[in-house]
């Protein structure tokens, strides 16, 4: 049951990633899709999980799904990696290490970022 | 229409076999998100691998950009290390990153030149 629904949701995920890629232009061969799809998915992962985690009685399946299988589905490592190499072997060496600096470290503040909007949101709720 | 059908193929089994692989290092390794490390560096390596080679169009979209791309995940790992940074483990953070970006890098370079 877990499996079909992260499979389901994973499914959705790489479509919309690959709708983005399609929607997104790479100027000058920066790959600006993934940074854009890795950022907001790392910012929504974070948010999501720290709401998830105050509402026991959604089903687990179903939170699983949504993390595990949409958003972690949306975004992806592999391609940053690769295109990685492939700026590299065009010796686009600024691009290469622009790309590498924005996806550590806008990756790492996305995700700070949505678990801080998860607990403001719940102070202002508490206020 | 046949190529949305081939992403969306591929992104079904890539989470489901990521989300196996997490289940399986979530028992041997509590402390430590090894699932994530292996899915993305065997992923990096693999399409890697698959960008050197030139393969078809339709290879690239189903086992690339779906099941690689899915297989794979960014999200988990800056969550993940996040955690890491909020519980004041740094050492572990920073290893953690490393080990990511380094071999994920390294991996992607040596499986594209063995695919050439």
């Amino acid at each position: 049951m877990v499996y079909l629904a992260v499979g389901i949701a994973g499914m959705i995920g790489a479509l919309v990633r690959y709708g983005l890629g399609l929607v997104v232009p790479a100027a000058h061969g920066f790959p600006f899709a993934t940074l854009v799809i890795n950022w907001t998915g790392s910012f929504s992962l974070s948010w999501l999980t720290v709401v998830f985690t105050r509402r026991p009685a959604w089903p687990p399946w179903l939170k699983t799904a949504v993390t595990t299988g949409f958003v972690g589905s949306y975004t992806t490592f592999s391609t940053l990696s690769v295109e990685c190499v492939e700026l590299l072997e065009h010796r686009q060496w600024g691009a290469a290490a622009v790309y590498i600096a924005a996806s550590l470290f806008g990756g790492l503040f996305a995700a700070w970022a949505g678990c801080a909007a998860a607990h403001l949101k719940r102070k202002e709720e508490m206020a | 229409m046949t190529t949305p059908l081939l992403v969306a193929l591929g992104g079904f089994f890539g989470a489901v076999a990521r989300y196996a692989v997490s289940r399986w290092a979530a028992r041997r390794s509590p402390r430590f998100p090894l699932g994530t490390l292996i899915v993305n560096l065997l992923g990096s390596f693999l399409l890697g691998w698959l960008a050197g080679s030139g393969a078809a169009d339709a290879t690239k979209l189903l086992v690339g950009t779906g099941f690689m791309g899915a297989f794979t995940t960014f999200s988990t790992l800056k969550w993940e290390s996040v955690q890491m940074m909020q519980q004041r483990q740094w050492t572990k953070a920073i290893a953690y990153l490393a080990a990511t970006y380094l071999l994920g890098g390294c991996l992607a370079w040596i499986g594209y030149h063995v695919g050439r």
